[in-house]
């Protein structure tokens, strides 16, 4: 069993609690995931680790309160349990000094690069972060954001707040910036998550400049150690496993497309779970 | 003559995940028991991986002594109810019973299951849960051993270390403990509840189960030593399902045997949307694979309501399924599309499959397992009509922790390297089961548990 610490709500549906769990949090890494078990039938959902606090024995999950599980884990209170957790999963992030880092979060990814964005500063990289959502107040963690990143930019989709647009508009911008520049900001790396249509926009304008592009991807998953082959993605024509092999891909080799379709496998029967089963 | 147990019959079972054999009456267990010619020089027990003294507990069912057959039983095996259920005995101890050579060898299965099923019940009433033996040598019980993977060549290992006198903790990934016993046997071949009171009896042991501990990430091999673990037990199974490597594979509703077993048995998806994990079978199901977990994953998917067809590419005589599976799939109503083999699955624009495209196939010479080889039958290809696929093709070793561990040598497939002590070539660690293996039964699989305990425990008084 392992205790919630801290529950807050974020925004709208993205939810943000800390968990005990020592011994995950002594091994995690940047870019690692667990997966929860909320209760006694519940599934099991793949998270990603947000931050970690080692003296605490603590870590943080941030997520979107957008399917059955997750509004089940959601509905927890400080002092409840969560079931199962296991972890840490997934290969962590490859963290070198690259030069110039720029980190892309989308929705509920920004939570996502916000431990990249961490590790990548301490290893004296120059970190630009580019986060996106609908509107404002679905923008989460700008103060960590601006802690870890050296410039930040903000994007709404309804330009309440931030540069009204897209966060590709933004990379876009610094990209051809870039490009024209004398002195070299160009990046030596950019890493993105958020939804597909995001990942696959950014991976075809990187392409364009040849900028190395790391996506952390989020198939559906059942056992997360390599065992079911439920998380299988196209990588450069070869199939890959997300949760031993991944989660993290170069996003030039990846066949967005299946990803997104095998997202929806399951859609029918979430309908199912959130409203009334039909009669069989 | 020999006595079948009961079964539920086809119309019913295949409505329900409830178990199929029903096992012996009392009656029906001494009648079959009063069968054995008891042996002077039994050739049951050469038969049998773990050595259990078949004669001796048949007697005792004779003299209606189910409690102490079931004690006799667990001398040598840990989970009767398991073994009693799962076992091919017909390869193994029934294949060696001098009755056989009339073909009415003692249903030796059925009787471990009886005397496991009945003894339990009658030791209920006259003792508390089993305990472990004093140790030996009282300060084995100091010495902590570490065993990873919780299916039955872990589950073996950790009983007979424990009964040892050695402290045993025994790690699971999953949530629940029992590897394949748990997330990949179907209910109505193994009822989850009693693999769950086969745990309970290891732990009734002494050995302590944690669930949630992935080792090789929640854990390293080194950290384990440093925690004063003095060897460890890798008993992580057979790994990563394999696939065909033919266009489609991808396409939603095609799973891995393992995805869709674990599915269904572990998330109890059967019973969605109370268990909240979801599955997708359609109408109807084409199952690759002619081994025993394509016939589970044949059985689930009928009684989930799709119509199925085995899809195979050599004959029947060939399929590496019990007989008594094959059996029962077929009155059960599975279809069989033999010396078949897929060559693409069909899609439609949402990305789900849409059908099978498949090539007859021929028998032409034998192959290096000496079954004879299936060659492509030319312009015999056709489509099968599927919205679901399941490949039940086999596995391939997980490489999770020879990465975490790169020192752990592994064969050129990928196996974890053993010496004739089950010792990897990372002194203390030891492994045993279908990591070292691929793919096998849950009895060799026990048997090399037995053994790598007696290694464990010679390498402890060794170097301790």
């Amino acid at each position: 069993m392992f205790r919630v610490i801290e529950k807050s709500k974020l925004t709208g549906d993205i939810t943000r609690i800390v968990v005990a769990a020592p011994d995950i949090a002594l091994k995690a890494g940047a870019g690692q995931f667990v997966m929860v078990v909320t209760g006694r039938d519940s599934e099991r959902i793949p998270l990603t680790i947000a931050d970690t606090d080692t003296s605490r024995g603590t870590l943080t999950l941030i997520f979107q309160e957008i399917g059955f599980s997750t509004k089940e884990l959601g509905a927890l209170s400080e002092g409840d349990t969560i079931s199962h957790i296991l972890g840490p999963l997934g290969n962590p992030t490859h963290i070198e000094k690259y030069g110039t880092v720029i980190c892309v979060g989308g929705g509920v990814g920004i939570a996502e690069i916000f431990p990249v964005t961490k590790a990548m500063k301490r290893a004296e990289n120059r970190v630009i972060g580019i986060i996106g959502a609908r509107s404002k107040e679905l923008v989460i963690l700008e103060e960590k954001l601006k802690q870890t990143c050296d410039e930040l930019f903000i994007t709404t989709d309804d330009g309440s707040y931030g540069k009204k647009g897209y966060v590709t508009d933004v990379l876009s911008g610094l990209l051809k910036v870039s490009e024209q520049s004398t002195h070299t900001i160009y990046p030596n790396l950019v890493y993105a998550v958020g939804p597909v249509p995001m990942m696959r926009k950014i991976a075809q304008l990187t392409k364009e400049y040849n900028i190395k592009t790391i996506v952390s991807l989020n198939p559906i998953m059942v056992d997360a150690t390599g065992m079911c082959g439920s998380c299988r993605v196209t990588v450069a024509g070869v199939t890959r496993f997300g949760c031993v092999d991944g989660p993290e891909f170069d996003a030039h080799l990846v066949d967005f497309d299946e990803l997104q379709k095998r997202l929806a496998s399951f859609k029918e029967k979430e309908e199912c779970l959130n409203k009334k089963c039909p009669a069989k | 003559m020999r006595k079948q147990a009961r079964l539920q019959a086809p119309a019913d079972r295949i409505k329900n995940f409830f178990e199929v054999a029903l096992g012996y009456s009392k009656e029906e267990a001494e009648k079959e028991a009063k069968r054995c010619l008891l042996c002077k020089d039994p050739l049951c027990v050469k038969g049998c991986p773990v050595r259990i003294d078949i004669p001796s507990f048949i007697r005792l069912l004779r003299e209606n002594k189910p409690q102490e057959a079931l004690a006799k039983i667990k001398e040598r095996n840990n989970l009767p109810a398991v073994c009693g259920r799962v076992c091919p005995q017909e390869d193994q101890c029934e294949a060696m019973c001098i009755l056989n050579k009339k073909k009415i060898p003692i249903n030796i299965g059925a009787l471990e299951r009886y005397a496991a099923d009945y003894g339990k019940a009658a030791g209920k009433q006259l003792t508390s849960e089993p305990q472990a033996s004093e140790p030996a040598n009282p300060r084995t019980r100091e010495l902590k051993i570490a065993v990873v993977g919780s299916g039955p060549a872990g589950l073996t290992a950790a009983a007979d270390l424990a009964k040892m006198g050695y402290s045993v903790t025994l790690f699971e990934s999953l949530h629940k403990p029992g590897g394949v016993l748990t997330y990949g046997i179907p209910e109505f071949r193994l009822p989850k509840k009693i693999v769950m009171d086969e745990v309970e009896y290891i732990k009734g042991l002494g050995v302590e189960v944690k669930t949630d501990y992935l080792v090789g990430r929640t854990l390293g091999l080194a950290e384990l030593f440093e925690k004063g673990y003095k060897a460890i037990f890798l008993a992580i199974g057979a790994g990563l399902p394999q696939f065909m490597g033919i266009p489609g594979e991808n396409l939603s509703r095609v799973y891995s045997a393992n995805e869709f077993l674990t599915r269904v048995n572990l998330m109890r998806a059967y019973a969605f949307p109370e268990s909240k994990t979801p599955l997708n079978i359609g109408t109807r199901a084409a199952v690759i694979g002619g081994g025993n977990v394509a016939f589970d994953s044949a059985r689930c998917a009928l009684r989930l309501g799709a119509k199925v067809s085995i899809v195979y590419r050599r004959a029947e005589a060939e399929m590496p399924a019990r007989v008594e599976e094959i059996q029962n799939a077929k009155e059960e109503g599975v279809e069989f599309q033999l010396l078949t083999q897929p060559v693409k699955i069909l899609g439609d624009e949402q990305g789900f499959v849409k059908g099978l495209e498949c090539v007859r196939m021929a028998l032409g010479e034998p192959d290096a397992s000496g079954r004879k080889r299936p060659v492509p039958v030319k312009n015999s290809n056709f489509i099968l009509e599927a919205d679901t696929v399941i490949v039940a093709i086999g596995q391939t070793p997980n490489p999770l922790l020879s990465r975490a561990a790169p020192e752990l040598k592994t064969n050129p497939n990928g196996t974890i390297a053993v010496n004739e002590d089950y010792m990897t070539s990372l002194p203390g660690v030891f492994a045993g089961g279908d990591i070292i293996t691929g793919a096998d039964t849950v009895i060799a699989a026990m048997g090399a548990g037995k053994k790598a305990a007696l290694a464990i425990d010679r390498y402890i008084k060794t170097n301790g």
